[in-house]
């Protein structure tokens, strides 16, 4: 049986390593707080890890071979009525269980590198603890069994965002990134609230069990909520759209990717944790988490779904084939890489064969997290060395740094999706449900695993061959980054290396039965001749420093120039939100609440003080003053009294 | 010669009462102030026992209230002197002009 109270320790105990390093951090922990982040860590991940495997091996299938969902622990936070309540809780089931090994796992390397990375900090506790606030929120949201509980944490889990990426709070630009960061992503969550608010409506419920099982079976429920239709579409892809919507905002989906890229501006590590391995990933849990509703009662959402992910899949690889600043690169690779989990969820089917979408994009989800943060790890030893994030900087560095140059060839290989690497079996998975269901989707998609082939070694030979830059050689003195960031990159390139073949259909499938996946050979030859290509040709150009790939970009002209600047989609969103929300509304409110709502309460202010200044004579001080007003007030009230007296 | 009566008392007590009133409003010594307070409370004394006299001679309710006020006018002088006491040692003076710092 499951120890369901050693599973409430998971989220709790990051919890309590970040009150002990947020409030004690600064004065009394210093250094040692790192080690104490790493140490809470590392006993979740065993924790999570045994969970694991209880679940998985020990309390096993059910009658029926299916992986129950357990509700471990819940607690009625707050109630409206019998039945629709706000739970705090944890449930288990393999979505959930994955996650919380990702999460756990991703954040434990990622808190032994952050100990050389930000070693000599000034907030070096600060930083820590906000560490330990993500993973908490993480955690929780992950772990929630109820749709009003994944909103809170999902809320925190953007206000640590937001903290980490404005981490170097002096920095102007991190400060406007983190802003940009905090305020799409909200902007996204207004979305993802009205979608909550609407499915409760309809459903009665906030309960995740209780929700799908309503939506799903042909319910009281699920008559109404098809029924009501707003501008001629139901209530309920409306609602599930709207849910969409605030998970494409913190998934960086077109056109909410805007504050990814930016992003980048957090320290390198929590890049790696955050905005490429789990935050970001959150979206696509959300969709996994609510797949039943959307597969078996709402299609019409679920493309949006895939459409949205396969538009903003090839958008952002083409985007990162022109960008120069190599964390950049990454981020729009994430996004791109995202996007391919999306809409792998969106071509998939409920139950058996037809959920094969669904559990490849669980597995993407699973081995992008390995070698994503793998890349952003050693980009971070990178930088650590250069101390700079523009590719022109660099160049040649494989014979200084060569754990980090075989490390990020690793995962460039499992990015690109060549065998035996891990992204070649979750990126096939994904191709044969596109191609399955979807030929113009499957056609798109294989377009783009070519281009992130393209890229990814375009970064890599433009970062480790290529010319050495002129100022490499003051640097090479401080070695290549201390055991503490070689360590995780090793365990995670042995990770990105193997954990494509643990066999993921036996573990999470859309319906928990055994998706057993057959691995065709010829099927495979397309994509991965494909990635071969993109990869000959980033070899071409970028192998030995070249004029070919500026003729190249020149020829292209205008369409490279509007890649390189990401499409003008943040110059739209300036125009829309400064030129047309500022002065068609934010002035004339400004001038509304100034001249009317301020004028009246400075009015009322005015009037107070200029009579206050009229009467303030009366307090004299003069004793025989007062006695006359006395004497007069008691003759004024006798004669009153007198004249109503008479009769 | 001319009987006594109420009427006469009555002038008398109201003479005195605004002799007090005047008093109080212009004099500017605190101890003088003070008398003339004794003057108001000795003229409602006089109304009283004149009303008692005249009106109802079977009672002392008059009586009595006049006793009363003798001896709260007591007590009051006993308080009042401290005070100008208190302010004169504040003030070095007891002009009550001086004593002005309770104002806005």
């Amino acid at each position: 049986m499951l120890h369901s109270k050693l599973i409430t320790l998971v989220p709790l105990l990051p919890f309590a390593v970040f009150l002990i390093t947020g409030l004690f951090g600064r004065k009394y922990l210093k250094n040692f707080s790192g080690i104490l982040g790493t140490l809470g860590l590392f006993v979740t991940f065993i924790i999570s890890i045994y969970t694991a495997y209880e679940y998985f091996f020990v309390q096993g299938r059910d009658a029926n071979g299916i992986f129950q969902q357990i509700i471990a622990f819940k607690y009625t936070w707050l109630e409206f009525s019998p039945g629709l309540s706000i739970d705090m809780g944890i449930i288990l089931d393999p979505i959930s269980i994955m996650m919380i090994v990702v999460v756990t796992f991703i954040s434990l390397m990622v808190h032994i590198y952050s100990m050389g990375y930000m070693k000599g900090e000034e907030r070096y506790a600060t930083y820590f603890s906000f560490l330990s606030l993500f993973t908490f929120s993480m955690l929780g949201l992950v772990l929630a069994c109820n749709i009003f509980q994944i909103y809170i944490f999902w809320e925190l889990v953007g206000l640590s965002s937001f903290l980490l990426i404005g981490y170097y709070y002096d920095k102007p630009s991190a400060v406007a990134a983190a802003k940009k960061a905090f305020i799409v992503t909200r902007f996204a969550d207004l979305g993802f609230l009205i979608g909550i608010l609407i499915l409760a409506f309809y459903s009665h419920t906030l309960d995740f069990q209780t929700l799908i099982e309503r939506f799903t079976n042909h319910s009281e429920f699920y008559t109404a909520v098809t029924a009501a239709s707003f501008m001629g579409v139901s209530a309920l892809t409306w609602g599930l759209v709207l849910v969409f919507i605030g998970g494409a905002g913190k998934s960086a989906m077109f056109p909410l990717h805007v504050w990814l890229p930016d992003a980048m501006e957090g320290p390198t590590p929590v890049s790696a944790l955050i905005h490429a391995a789990t935050m970001v990933v959150a979206g696509v849990f959300l969709v996994a988490r609510l797949f039943p509703v959307f597969s078996l009662s709402c299609p019409p959402a679920l493309d949006v779904v895939t459409y949205v992910g396969i538009f903003s899949s090839l958008f952002a690889a083409i985007i990162a084939c022109t960008q120069t600043d190599i964390k950049r690169v990454l981020a729009y690779s994430t996004m791109s890489q995202i996007g391919f989990m999306m809409f792998a969820l969106g071509v998939s089917g409920y139950g058996a064969e037809h959920g094969l979408g669904y559990m490849a994009s669980m597995f993407h989800l699973f081995t992008h997290a390995m070698f994503k943060a793998l890349l952003f790890l050693g980009a971070g030893a990178v930088i650590h060395f250069i101390h700079s994030n523009e590719m022109k900087d660099m160049g040649g560095l494989k014979k200084a740094m060569p754990i980090t140059h075989i490390t990020f060839l690793i995962a460039c290989l499992a990015i690109a999706g060549i065998p035996p690497f891990a992204g070649f079996f979750s990126k096939e998975e994904i191709l044969a449900a596109a191609f399955e269901n979807n030929k113009f989707v499957f056609v798109l998609a294989i377009i783009t695993a070519g281009i992130t082939a393209f890229y990814m070694f375009r970064l890599y030979f433009n970062i480790f061959w290529s010319t050495k830059a002129k100022d490499n050689h003051s640097n090479a003195s401080h070695g290549e980054g201390s055991k503490t960031m070689l360590v995780p990159l090793c365990i995670l390139a042995l990770c990105a290396i193997f954990v494509g073949f643990i066999p993921f259909g036996h573990f999470v499938s859309s319906d928990g039965k055994i998706l057993s996946t057959e691995f065709h050979l010829l099927f495979s030859i397309g994509p991965v001749l494909i990635a071969v290509l993109g990869i000959a040709l980033a070899t071409l150009l970028y192998k030995k420093e070249n004029p070919k790939a500026d003729r190249i970009s020149k020829t292209m002209g205008l369409f490279y120039n509007a890649a390189y600047k990401k499409f003008y989609i943040d110059e739209i969103y300036l125009f829309v939100t400064q030129k047309i929300v500022f002065n068609l509304i934010g002035r004339p409110a400004a001038w509304i609440d100034k001249n009317i709502v301020d004028a009246s309460i400075n009015l009322s202010a005015t009037l107070t003080e200029k009579l206050a200044e009229t009467i303030r004579p009366i307090q004299s001080g003069k004793l025989q003053q007062y006695a006359v007003y006395f004497f007069g007030g008691i003759l004024g009230f006798a004669l009153l009294f007198i004249y109503f007296w008479k009769n | 010669m001319i009987e006594i009566g109420i009427a006469q008392l009555l002038v008398v007590s109201t003479a005195l009462f605004f002799i007090g009133v005047y008093g109080f409003l212009t004099r500017r010594n605190m101890v003088t102030m003070l008398m003339s307070i004794e003057l108001i409370l000795n003229a409602v004394n006089i109304n009283f026992i004149a009303f008692n006299k005249y009106l109802f001679p079977h009672k002392l309710d008059g009586l009595f209230f006049t006793i009363i006020i003798i001896t709260i006018a007591a007590a009051e002088a006993a308080v009042a002197i401290a005070i100008i006491i208190n302010l004169y040692r504040k003030y070095k003076s007891i002009d009550v002009e001086d004593a002005n710092s309770m104002r806005f």
